[in-house]
């Protein structure tokens, strides 16, 4: 069946199973490849994507229940340049394989955006839902306080 | 322009980040081929069995099924996966079979492989296979595999695979002349690396031109295109594998697995490429476990301290068969039991014991892991019968700078010696406590405060690295300038291209944004071992320092047939090539690329080592532990890049504290793995441990290879369930509470309180 939404601005329909989650439509049909699947279960959170700007499981989501929604994955985030978290990861070394981090920065993302003076114990709180194998979270947690204040200053995109 | 070695010991940010933080990465899951198919593999859910018929008819008429491979299709011959390391023949009847053969021996293990249009089709195929197993006596676990009748292999006539021993001295002796003996048991169970990319391959087979090219491989790309290669019936060189951004390693991803087989064999059949991704539930029940050690061990000290020997039994329950690896951790913590004391004498052996679980092999500190819960256990509890305090018993034991290099115990029947090859243990020791602040925070250890007990735990560690033979490198001096390196070793999230950059470009003295690095990939190097047993940054670097010695000397011969003169005269000034007053660039050099390769070869082993401390405190009502501070301290000999270095340590130490509270595969008595979700297989999350300090030190640099590095990112988990043993029991000291057992879950703890008190 037909499902059509915007992903990352841009309007985007795609011809899916029932079952077809919205991970996979995303990666499969859509070719956005930076969402994750790590679990299919909907606890690690490296298929985390905003949904209307909420964190969202993409592996517990249906692609047809995105219909006429907004999404965003972690490529709809920054464009030439990295954004404020993007650049803080880096910076804080908050990655090493690389792999949850599309589902950490999208849950930041929707964190900061509603939370902007969210401290630590909120972000850990948060971040609780997302699993990371290589950086015991301690940098990650780094990374998302050092990025609190493009928030608070203009909100970010 | 000339850069003087100014990369190495940088804290520089990532190369490899510009693309992961913005979805850019390619992992296997990533890669698509024009008119692949999908593989779905049907696993057994009978831990242990006779296959009587395997009917996949009613699988076949399904629309958009193309194949069903079962072992049966597979010829006369069913592959056999062969082991790595350790390689001995009398294991051979224990290695696994790339398609369950006549029986099936673990809940998880490859019945048929099938092949079809897309993978939600392949699972629905699953259903309609009809397989019928005669069930047998599941072999469950240690006390089943030496008393049942029920054998894995009958042939072999015993559920023990083998017994590797690690001596040193004499042991009877020093026992019988000992002042003081201990005994003790000590449990570690199965866990493992669980990295959150699943395994995958994507595989194409040219019929035309007889070429397989698979990408997903990791880890030790060389060595399985050996093992696929001979497994399939073509030249080495017919097989390429291609490695692409690896999610997560820790010593089970990118050994030779039966898909690694299965995935290139189902795109031979189906003359079409084939894609195979596992999900969670599939990696927990196929991927390689670990762990999962008992051990009965014995020390003798004498009246003034000293220890005077070691021996006992160790049983390592390494699941339905034996994997690439699966000798590792058995035979380390006989070897590493010792760690980095003066043990007299030595005398301990470990006995594989094969039982009808997903196999084993390596994970992050292998044996090491394993080994320190014990001996560090045992140290406190031999501090506390002797009423000696726990930090001199181990000052007076710890190895000497004097005594270096000092040998470890030598291991048969597989027989390699080894010896620590330098360190100021001592030094470390008490920086460790000078920074933990231990002598003021004493006076809380055993308080009850705001019904928490504190206590404090110390443990002293050895991390092995930089296993040989060699590793190779290619450099290339393209005709734009810049530089491209192609390297043996393979990235598996640690951060290689930029470890290797800074490496590269100091010793041919060029910017870092100057250089490319090509790594993993088997068409990159004429031969290469990979990333294994922290390897990758004293092989791999130090193989690219003697290829750069070998490319100035290329460049120099190159600029003299320019300039009309001897090499000898030509000077190498940064990307400047000089001659009495005339100049070249390095991109005005040469209409050819300019390309050296270099083997490094190296017979000795890495000793990092170091101290960890622990403050907890125990909740006596529920068995929870806060790990109020945990700080680990480390020389590492000479650092690279700090900030990955910090990062690995403080992963790895996350990692351990896993292994000591919270993860544990479970099986049932009949075989059934009760630890198929993350839901179930508890790793730690954000909220669990937010206090991790880490101190890495360049106090004593290698003396075995030109960078003077030593092989971190495995060093932080290993001393953690002894140092977080001993802190909880000394919390309980008043119950004398003696957690020798993992997991420390509060289910556990909480009970021995409450044995403790009764």
């Amino acid at each position: 069946m037909q499902v059509a939404f915007e992903l990352n601005g841009d309007p985007v329909n795609a011809d899916v199973e029932p079952r077809t989650t919205l991970a996979d439509c995303i990666r499969d049909r859509l070719g956005r490849t930076g969402t994750h699947v790590g679990c299919e279960h909907g606890v690690c959170g490296a298929c985390t994507v905003l949904v209307n700007g909420e964190a969202v499981r993409s592996c517990l989501m249906l692609a047809v229940q995105a219909q006429d929604e907004k999404v965003v994955t972690i490529e709809g985030l920054s464009g030439d340049q990295l954004s404020p978290l993007q650049a803080a990861f880096r910076k804080h070394h908050a990655l090493q394989c690389g792999f949850c981090t599309p589902g950490f920065i999208t849950t930041a993302h929707a964190l900061l955006t509603n939370e902007p003076d969210a401290d630590q114990e909120r972000i850990r709180e948060v971040l609780s839902g997302n699993l990371c194998r290589c950086t015991g979270y301690i940098p990650i947690v780094e990374a998302i306080l050092d990025a609190r204040s493009h928030y608070a200053r203009d909100g970010e995109k | 322009m000339k850069v003087s070695n100014s990369y190495v010991g940088r804290p520089m940010e990532r190369v490899e980040d510009l693309r992961m933080v913005r979805g850019r990465g390619t992992y296997v899951a990533d890669v698509n081929r024009p008119d692949q198919l999908y593989a779905v593999i049907l696993r057994s859910s009978v831990a242990h069995g006779t296959i009587r018929s395997i009917d996949f008819t009613r699988a076949l008429e399904l629309p958009g099924v193309r194949h069903v491979l079962t072992a049966g299709g597979l010829g006369d011959f069913v592959p056999r996966i062969p082991v790595r390391l350790q390689s001995l023949p009398e294991l051979e009847p224990f290695h696994q079979p790339v398609l369950a053969d006549r029986k099936v021996r673990y809940v998880g293990e490859p019945v048929a492989v099938v092949i079809a249009d897309t993978a939600a089709i392949a699972e629905d195929a699953l259903e309609h296979i009809v397989l019928d197993i005669e069930t047998l006596p599941a072999v469950a676990g240690r006390e089943q595999a030496e008393t049942e009748p029920s054998l894995l292999f009958e042939g072999h006539g015993s559920n023990t695979a083998i017994t590797w021993r690690a001596c040193l001295g004499d042991a009877d002796a020093a026992f019988k002349s000992a002042d003081y003996v201990r005994r003790e048991r000590f449990k570690v169970q199965r866990h493992t690396a669980m990295f959150m990319e699943p395994r995958g391959f994507v595989a194409e087979w040219n019929a035309v031109a007889g070429e397989m090219t698979v990408w997903g491989t990791a880890k030790t790309a060389f060595y399985n295109r050996r093992v696929l290669a001979a497994a399939l019936g073509l030249d080495e060189h017919a097989v390429k594998l291609v490695e692409v951004d690896v999610g997560g390693g820790f010593g089970s991803r990118g050994e030779f697995y039966p898909e690694d087989y299965l995935i290139p064999a189902a795109a031979m059949i189906a003359r079409r490429p084939v894609k195979w991704t596992e999900d969670r539930r599939e990696h927990m029940m196929s991927a390689n476990h670990s762990r999962d050690i008992e051990c009965d061990v014995e020390i003798a000290v004498s009246r003034d301290g000293r220890f005077l020997g070691l021996r006992g039994q160790i049983w390592a329950d390494i699941g339905a068969y034996l994997r690439t690896n699966g000798s590792v951790g058995p035979r380390n913590v006989a070897q590493c039991m010792s760690g980095p004391y003066c043990f007299e004498s030595v005398d301990l052996r470990s006995s594989m014991l094969v039982t009808n679980k997903t196999p084993t092999g390596s994970y992050r500190g292998p044996g090491r892991f394993e080994a320190d819960f014990a001996r560090e256990r045992l140290i406190d509890i031999v501090a506390r019968d002797l009423e000696m305090d726990r930090l001199e018993l181990r000052r007076r034991n710890l190895v000497a700078d004097s005594q270096m290099p000092y040998p470890l115990p030598t291991v048969t029947p597989f027989e390699s010696t080894n010896e620590l090859d330098s360190g100021d243990y001592h030094a470390v020791f008490d920086r460790c406590l000078a920074e933990f602040k231990w002598e003021d925070r004493s006076k809380l250890r055993g308080r009850l405060i705001d019904g928490y007990y504190h206590g404090l735990g110390i443990g002293s560690f050895i991390e092995g690295g930089a296993a040989g033979p060699k590793e190779d490198a290619r450099l290339v001096l393209e005709t734009d300038g810049s530089l491209s390196v192609y390297l043996g070793s393979s990235a598996i999230g640690q951060g290689l291209e930029t470890i290797m950059s800074q490496i590269a470009a100091d010793a041919m003295e060029v910017p870092f944004e100057r250089i490319t690095i090509n790594h993993g990939s088997t068409d990159h190097v004429k031969d290469g071992y990979g990333s294994y047993h922290s390897r990758s940054t004293v092989m791999g670097g130090s193989s690219i320092l003697l290829a750069a010695e070998k490319l100035k000397e290329l460049i120099r011969e190159t600029a003299a047939k320019r300039f009309n003169c001897s090499p000898a005269d030509v000077s190498i000034d940064g990307e400047k090539v000089s001659h009495a007053g005339n100049h070249l660039t390095f991109s005005n050099l040469s209409d050819i690329p300019l390309e050296v390769e270099a083997s490094f070869f190296n017979s000795k082993h890495t000793w990092a080592y170091g101290t960890q401390a622990a403050y907890v405190a125990v909740d006596p009502g529920t068995g929870h532990v806060k790990v109020i501070d945990y700080l680990s301290v480390e020389d590492v000999g000479r650092m690279i890049n700090p900030l990955t270095l910090h990062g690995q340590a403080i992963g790895s130490i996350v990692q351990g504290l896993g292994g000591t509270f919270l993860e544990h595969l479970v099986y049932d008595s009949e075989g059934q793995l009760l630890t198929g979700s993350f839901a179930d297989y508890l790793l730690p999350t954000a909220s669990d441990f937010p206090n991790i300090r880490s101190i890495t030190l360049e106090l004593k640099r290698c003396p075995n290879n030109p960078l003077g590095a030593k092989g971190a990112g495995e060093g932080g988990i290993i001393p953690v369930a002894g140092v977080i043993g001993n802190a909880v029991a000394d919390a309980l000291f008043h119950l004398n509470v003696q957690p020798n057992e993992l997991p420390l879950s509060p289910p556990r703890l909480w009970q021995l309180i409450e044995e403790a008190r009764q």
